[in-house]
Formats: C-alpha cells, sequence, structure tokens
C-alpha cells in the first residue's frame, strides 16, 4: 500500500503571492495514496527539511511530493533529506509550482488549479518510483589542460602544485599565447615578456607538468573522472631532448625567406627555426613546407651542423592515449582576418596594420627591435591613425555582432606608449564608444588623452587611398565637429575583433561541449557555473570561453583550476542512476538508439535467448555503458520496439503523469 | 500619431530602414563622398528621422545632393542602410502635391538630341510624385 506524504511549500510569497497553497494541499490529500499533506512557509529551511524527516519516519511513508520551486534548486537537498529518514531519496519528487506556475500566471484560481494539476502528477509518478542506488566510478588522478597561453599556464601550475599530473598540450611548438607577441600591458605598462617568461619556466621546470607542444588533441572519449584523450605529437623533426637551443641550425639554414608567423609576416625567417629567443621549450623545429630536404631531398645542411645530433628528417605524427580524470580547455582567441574591409585598403598597402602586428612593431624582439617604422620603407610614422572596433559590434557577414571588450584599452596603450616614445608623433583615435570598466581603466585612457595628447575624435575612418609615397589618405568623419577630416597619415592601426581559435570546434565536439553562435565555449551557468562547461568534469578558462584581458584570465583560470582540484581529489564519483537500459527480450538490435545517443553510450552485445521449444537463439541487443549515459532519454524515444527505458523515467511513469494531468 | 510621427512611420516603412538600429559610429559620413556639399550627412538622417524630424530633412537640398552611390549603405556595421532612407525622404518630398520637381512643360526646352530617352523616364521617376 502506497503512503504518500505531499509538502507544499509558500516560498515566502514566491508561490503563496499566485497560488492558495492550503488550498493545494487539502485537495492533494484526498488523492489515492496520499496519507498527509500540509503547506510550510520554506520547506527547503532547516525547519522544513525536519518536518519533511520527522513524517516520513512518524508515518512509514513510502514516497515524498514536494510542491515548490525547480528540481534544479533543491532537488538534492530534499533527497538528501529523505535518504537522513531512511527513504531512498529516488523515492522523491518535486512538482515545480514556482518557475512553471506562481512566477509565469497572475490568475490566482488558475494558477491553484495548475499547481493541484502538477501535484498530481507528481503522485502519480512517485507512486511507480523505484529505489535506485547510484553506481560508483574512480577518479583518475590527473588533468588534461588544452591550450597553454596564460591561462592554461596558470591552470596547469595550479592543480599541479595542488598535487595532480597535468599534461598541458599547445598546438603551437612553444607555450605562452597570444601574451609572447605582446609588448607592454595594460593597465600597468609591464612588459609582457617580463611578467610571461618566468611563468613559462616555472611551467617547464614543474616536476608535475609534462609540456606537449606541438601537439594535437585528436579524440576524447569516456567521461567525468575517466576521459581517455588520444593526442598527436605533430613531426618536429628535431628531438625535444637531444636539441640545446643552441640556434646554429637556424643561421646556417639556406631558406631564409619563409614568411616569420611570430612577426606576423613582417620580416622572414630560416626553414628550421626557433620560435623565439624565449620560447619554452627552447627547442628549433622544421617548418616541413618549406624545408629543401624534406621536399626535394636535397640539403640537410643543419643536421650537419647540429653538435647533439638532434636532427631527424624521418620523424613523423605519433599517437599516445591517456586517461584523465579532469579537463581545462583553454585555447584562446585571435585577431580576425581583417580583409573583407576593404575601405580600410589592409590588402593594398603594408602600411596598414592590425594591432597585433602593432605590438610586434614596438616590441623590442619584433623586427625592428622595437623601433617604431613603417613597414613600406622603414621611415618614422610622423602621423598614425588608429581606428577602433574593425569587425566588432558588426551585425553584417563581414564582422561579429559582439565588443571585442579589450581593444579599447590596448589601442589607448599602443597611442599612450606612441607619444612617450615618439612625442613628435600625431596620435589619433577614431571610435564608437570608450568601454574601459575595468580597475584603473579609465583612468588609464584618460591619461593618453590629457597627458599624452592623443587626439581621441568620435567617428570613424570611411576610407584609406595610399599613395604612391606609402603615405595613406584617409577620409573620416567627426561627428562632435561636425565635419569629414581628411589626414595623411604614415600608418593606420586596425583594432581588429577578436575570434575563438579555429581548432577549437573540432575539439567541443570531441569534449561534446558546447559553444555559442560565436564558437565560444559555453559556461554551464553564466552567472553561478562560470567556469563550468555543461559536460561534467571539463572546465573553461581564458578567452576560450569569451573575449578577456589578462587579469580576468588569470583569475578565470585559477578558478577552473581549483574547479578541476575539487574534482580530482575525490577517489570515487557517484554516478547518476538515471540512465537508459534495454529490456533484451523486447529489443530486436535494430541499431536506432545508437544512432542518436549524443554520448556514444550504446553498443550492441551478442546474447544466447531461451526459447520456448528449449532450443537457444543468439541475438543481437542494445547494451548501456551506465557511466557514460547521461540519462537524456534520446534513445528511449528512437527505440521502435519500446524496450529502451530510463530508471526514475520510465514511460510508464511518463505516461502515469500525463494521465493525472489530463484527468 | 502626429505628422511627424506619420512621416517618420512612412519613411522607415518606404525604405526598409529600421533608425534605432544605428549605433552611432559615423561611418556613414566619413564614407559619403558628397559629406561636404550636404548640409545633413548621412548620420544625421538617421538620427534626425529616429528624433521626428523628417520635415526638416524633406526641405533641405541635402536630399539632392546624396549621390544615391550607396557607399553608406555597403559600409553600416549595423546594417542600417543611411542611403535608402534619403532615397524614401526624397520620394515622399517630391510626392507632395503639386510639389514636382520636374514638369512635363519644362521637358520641352530641356530636350537635346544627345539626352537619352531612359534619362527623362529616370527624371520622371526621381523627380515627380
Ligand atoms: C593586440 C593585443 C594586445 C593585447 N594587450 C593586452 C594588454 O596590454 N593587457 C591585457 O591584460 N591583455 C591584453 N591582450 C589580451 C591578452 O592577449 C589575452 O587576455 C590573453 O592572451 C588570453 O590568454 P589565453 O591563455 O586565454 O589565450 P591565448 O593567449 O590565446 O592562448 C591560447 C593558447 O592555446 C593554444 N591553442 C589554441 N587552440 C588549441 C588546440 N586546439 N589545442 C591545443 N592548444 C591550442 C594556442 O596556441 C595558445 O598558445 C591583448 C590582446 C591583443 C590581441
Ligand atoms: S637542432 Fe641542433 S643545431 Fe639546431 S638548435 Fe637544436 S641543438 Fe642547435
Ligand atoms: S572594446 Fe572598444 S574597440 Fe573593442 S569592440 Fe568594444 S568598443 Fe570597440
Ligand atoms: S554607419 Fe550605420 S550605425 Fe554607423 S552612424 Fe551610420 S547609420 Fe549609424
Ligand atoms: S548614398 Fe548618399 S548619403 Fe550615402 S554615401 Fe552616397 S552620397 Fe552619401
Amino acid at each position: 500500500m502506497q503512503k504518500i506524504g505531499v509538502f507544499v511549500c509558500h516560498c515566502g510569497t514566491n508561490i503563496s503571492a499566485t497560488v492558495d497553497v492550503a488550498k493545494v494541499a487539502e485537495t492533494l490529500a484526498k488523492e489515492p495514496g496520499v496519507i498527509y499533506s500540509t503547506d510550510y512557509q520554506f520547506m527547503c529551511s532547516l525547519a522544513g527539511q525536519n518536518l519533511i524527516i520527522d513524517k516520513i519516519k512518524e508515518l512509514d511513508l513510502t514516497g515524498v511530493v514536494i510542491c515548490s520551486c525547480s528540481p534544479r534548486m533543491h532537488e538534492l537537498t530534499f533527497r538528501k533529506a529523505a535518504d537522513k529518514a531512511g527513504l531512498n531519496g529516488f523515492l522523491l519528487e518535486m512538482a515545480n509550482i514556482r518557475e512553471q506556475d506562481a512566477w509565469v500566471h497572475k490568475d490566482r484560481e488558475e494558477a491553484t488549479l495548475k499547481a493541484v494539476a502538477l501535484g498530481r502528477a507528481a503522485i502519480a509518478k512517485v507512486a511507480l518510483n523505484e529505489a535506485l542506488i547510484p553506481g560508483e566510478s574512480k577518479v583518475t588522478k590527473r588533468a588534461l589542460v588544452i591550450g597553454a597561453g596564460i591561462a592554461g599556464m596558470q591552470a596547469a601550475l595550479d592543480i599541479a602544485d595542488a598535487g595532480f599530473s597535468v599534461d598541458l598540450v599547445d598546438i603551437e611548438p612553444t607555450i605562452g599565447g597570444l601574451m609572447t607577441q605582446v609588448d607592454k600591458t595594460f593597465p600597468t605598462l609591464d612588459c609582457a615578456s617580463c611578467i610571461l617568461t618566468p611563468k613559462m619556466v616555472d611551467v617547464q621546470q614543474h616536476e608535475l607538468i609534462n609540456l606537449m607542444t606541438f601537439c594535437e588533441v585528436e579524440k576524447v572519449e569516456g567521461y567525468i573522472g575517466n576521459f581517455i584523450a588520444t593526442i598527436k605529437k605533430k613531426a618536429r623533426y628535431v628531438d625535444p631532448d637531444a636539441c640545446t637551443g643552441c640556434g646554429l641550425c637556424t643561421q646556417k639554414c639556406p631558406t631564409k625567406n619563409v614568411l616569420n608567423s611570430f612577426n606576423l609576416n613582417l620580416d622572414n625567417r630560416s626553414a628550421i627555426y626557433i620560435p623565439f629567443p624565449q620560447a619554452v621549450p627552447l627547442v628549433a623545429i622544421i617548418d616541413a613546407a618549406h624545408c629543401k630536404k624534406l621536399q626535394e631531398g636535397k640539403c640537410g645542411v643543419c643536421a650537419a651542423v647540429c653538435a647533439p645530433k638532434a636532427i631527424h628528417y624521418d620523424d613523423c605524427d605519433k599517437l599516445v592515449e591517456n586517461k584523465y580524470g579532469a579537463i581545462v580547455v583553454a585555447t584562446g582567441f585571435n585577431p580576425i582576418e581583417v580583409h573583407a574591409f576593404n575601405e580600410f585598403a589592409y590588402d593594398q598597402s603594408p602600411n596598414v596594420i592590425t594591432s597585433l602586428e602593432y605590438e610586434r612593431l614596438m616590441s623590442a624582439t619584433g623586427p625592428n627591435g622595437g623601433t617604431v617604422l613603417r613597414p613600406s620603407d622603414k621611415k618614422h610614422p610622423k602621423t598614425i591613425v588608429f581606428q577602433q572596433c574593425v569587425g566588432s559590434r558588426d551585425t553584417t557577414s563581414r564582422g561579429k555582432t559582439y565588443c571585442s571588450g579589450i581593444c579599447c584599452m590596448y589601442t589607448a596603450k599602443h597611442a599612450m606608449l606612441t607619444r612617450e616614445k615618439y612625442p613628435d608623433t600625431d596620435v589619433y583615435v577614431f571610435y564608437t564608444d570608450i568601454r574601459t570598466p575595468g580597475k584603473g581603466f579609465d583612468e588609464f585612457h584618460r591619461r593618453a588623452v590629457e597627458q599624452y595628447g592623443v587626439h581621441y575624435i568620435k567617428g570613424s575612418i570611411g576610407k584609406v587611398v595610399p599613395m604612391s609615397n606609402g603615405n595613406l589618405k584617409v577620409q573620416a568623419s567627426d561627428l562632435l565637429m561636425q565635419r569629414q577630416l581628411h589626414i595623411e597619415a604614415d600608418l593606420v592601426v586596425l583594432a581588429a575583433a577578436m575570434e575563438p581559435d579555429k581548432s577549437a570546434k573540432h575539439l567541443a565536439q570531441q569534449l561534446t561541449a558546447s559553444m555559442d553562435n560565436d564558437g565560444w565555449f559555453t559556461e554551464s551557468h553564466p552567472k553561478l557555473r562560470p567556469v563550468e562547461s555543461p559536460t561534467a568534469g571539463v572546465f573553461l578558462a581564458g578567452a576560450c570561453q569569451g573575449p578577456k584581458d589578462i587579469p580576468s584570465t588569470v583569475a578565470q583560470a585559477g578558478a577552473a583550476a581549483s574547479k578541476a582540484i575539487i574534482l580530482l581529489i575525490k577517489d570515487k564519483l557517484k554516478g547518476n542512476p538515471c540512465v537508459a537500459h534495454s529490456a533484451e527480450n523486447m529489443c530486436n538490435g535494430c541499431g536506432a538508439c545508437a544512432n542518436v545517443c549524443p554520448y556514444s553510450a550504446i553498443t550492441y552485445v551478442e546474447k544466447e535467448f531461451r526459447m520456448p521449444d528449449r532450443t537457444t537463439l543468439i541475438r543481437r541487443v542494445a547494451s548501456v555503458n551506465p557511466a557514460v549515459c547521461q540519462g537524456c532519454g534520446a534513445c528511449t524515444v528512437a527505440c521502435p520496439s519500446g524496450a529502451m527505458d530510463i530508471f526514475g523515467f520510465s514511460n510508464k511513469q511518463i505516461m502515469g503523469e500525463v494521465d493525472a494531468i489530463c484527468q | 500619431m502626429n505628422k511627424s510621427e506619420l512621416l517618420k512611420e512612412q519613411v522607415q516603412r518606404n525604405s526598409g530602414v529600421n533608425v534605432l538600429k544605428c549605433m552611432r559610429c559615423g561611418k556613414c559620413s566619413a564614407t559619403c563622398p558628397n559629406y561636404d556639399v550636404m548640409e545633413y550627412h548621412p548620420h544625421q538622417f538617421v538620427n534626425m528621422v529616429e528624433n521626428n524630424q523628417v520635415e526638416l530633412l524633406m526641405k533641405s537640398e541635402s536630399l539632392y545632393m546624396c549621390l544615391t552611390c550607396f557607399a553608406c549603405v555597403e559600409r553600416c556595421p549595423r546594417g542600417v542602410e543611411p542611403g535608402k532612407l534619403v532615397e524614401a525622404i526624397r520620394l515622399e518630398a517630391v510626392r507632395i502635391k503639386e510639389n514636382n520637381h520636374l514638369k512635363p512643360d519644362q521637358i520641352v526646352k530641356k530636350l537635346t538630341d544627345k539626352m537619352p530617352q531612359q534619362a527623362i523616364v529616370t527624371a520622371f521617376r526621381k523627380y515627380t510624385k
């Protein structure tokens, strides 16, 4: 015999203002199986929980229904209370009469009727519930951090400092990310290398961090606590353990005219190269597409000069497989290509550059050793025009709808540093709005205007026309002065919008981690779970989740690391018992369920069946891995023979709810 | 709705422009090749329509200074299409009864052998109701 208790919550006035809670309790008391029904001001409070516990014990309840908020809010709270009273938590159901009723209706009478209907459905379901025991799985005590920019490095350091091993993977030959290309950093103007390179060395020297540069995560399987990743070690043609980073090979290599991507193609490098002098690991790498030996079979100079014999032309890609308990994604961002914005003549003139290219021009490790010279003729620029928001806040097919968040600040930085170093240079900044919400940020921007005399103009460049002498005719609007300006400039610098790394999409598919329409990784909750991906065990750090500056990136990386540590410190994880299972005698092995399962939890096995005539028959049937299944229910809908069901949400239980509502 | 508001509705409907999409970046006026001879500039057309000032625009010579080159339409990052708005207001101005900017009896005097027929048709379309 069912002995169900019903508890209706007021939620202060959140529910009781719209729903007649006393009446709901009174009406539900008459439902079959219900032996106790009451209402209370705050069911989730300690007193409320004690009320539930007392009644379970006192009346020996077989099921409990709480009519209150969304189960996302308090299901766990109430299940724990039931467990405490000795009733399996899965014999408790919640009817959401707040979000799905009180908050969305105005009419008290109708809302009360709806609360009763929702309560009835929960009662009908709980009568069919079974006690469920969550399974347990072990946690692999090792983390995978993907992307070794400042975010990935910080996360790896924090996790390793907590005592767990970390594999830190980067797709590039060196760690460091975008910050390696930045000259000085706002808002304090300390040099990026000075704060970054010591951290890069810390990462390299940490005994629990295993650096995997020039590697790509190809495939990820498994689930929280038990991920299996296949990582491709791309051919470097140089043995990183043997190479001493002496650089002799790069000097002797005869192919010197390869565009240097570290300096954004503003100068050239050799086919065998070390990305930059502070690279970690400080190891050479052969650019296979340009190496004469690898392309044409002749040359071999570098191997001949390399004393430790580190160069191997027969190197090839290798796959390694590893197990991890937690994964941190830190794949960062990049500026967009600006070719589509042809009004700026980026493709027509070398003197039209992006802001990141300007960082390289200013940097001591850049093409001119830190002297700003215009690319066309290496002349000192006397007039520089900056354009903000290029491709940001743009709803057309050329751009991105969002604000890239960092460009107001770095443009102020560029303008200020230019004026400081070259007081004879005129600097103009065209802006739509100035967005400087960080600590000390607006003061920073005002310094550019007030102390450094940068001409900030509310308006935009409309057209750039390159002249034969390399100068640029800039036509622009000055909205506050109501005039069109014509400036002859030496250099035009475009603050290009930021976008997620292009490789992140493949990674997201492997991790079943969701992304928004622009390709940024989405967090589990925009306010309350900002560093967790909706996929359990996958955490987000830095600019892969949205544009950010270094301070926010580092803060987020620390948060992601602490979440990963909370996971890794556990020995075992409780699984979700509400997983799918197939009734083998009904399953005909058609394959429909595995086709729709987004987590690849379903496989097929050959099973022996005893037939009524005592013969045996071997049939293919579906088998669900409960550790992988997330209980999404896609398979139960796809199964044509009604064999697939979910524990806790069986077809019978759901039909019971529907019948109760349609009563 | 008063007359100014009606006009605002009308020119937005005819042009397909939603003036609220403008973020005041000034790209349209930066790109406009005829800026210097115009009293009101493309971004002002957008902002003045937003503020119910279509009548002022209808009286302005700027309506006929716009080259309909559509540089502003091409470049606006928010897809506002100011040039189309200019055209819709121009249409509004020439459509006022008895206010044709081109009358058939003027044509005879202006005709030359070299003028293509198409030009006359276009002129009627553009400057008469
Ligand atoms: C021009 C410019 C100037 C800036 N100036 C400043 C400044 O002055 N002050 C400031 O605070 N911020 C500044 N920033 C912002 C700063 O660069 C970022 O905040 C910071 O780089 C974000 O770090 P991150 O680690 O999240 O991403 P990134 O630096 O982008 O690092 C991501 C890393 O992940 C790797 N990666 C990508 N995809 C994969 C993959 N699939 N597998 C493995 N590895 C992968 C990349 O190779 C890279 O190493 C500037 C940005 C720009 C563009
Ligand atoms: S590959 Fe050999 S020559 Fe080149 S940097 Fe390394 S040790 Fe020196
Ligand atoms: S941060 Fe500034 S420059 Fe960058 S998109 Fe936003 S408003 Fe434009
Ligand atoms: S270009 Fe577009 S968004 Fe910018 S001011 Fe002109 S109409 Fe407004
Ligand atoms: S269409 Fe008219 S307003 Fe727009 S840019 Fe051309 S001339 Fe200027």
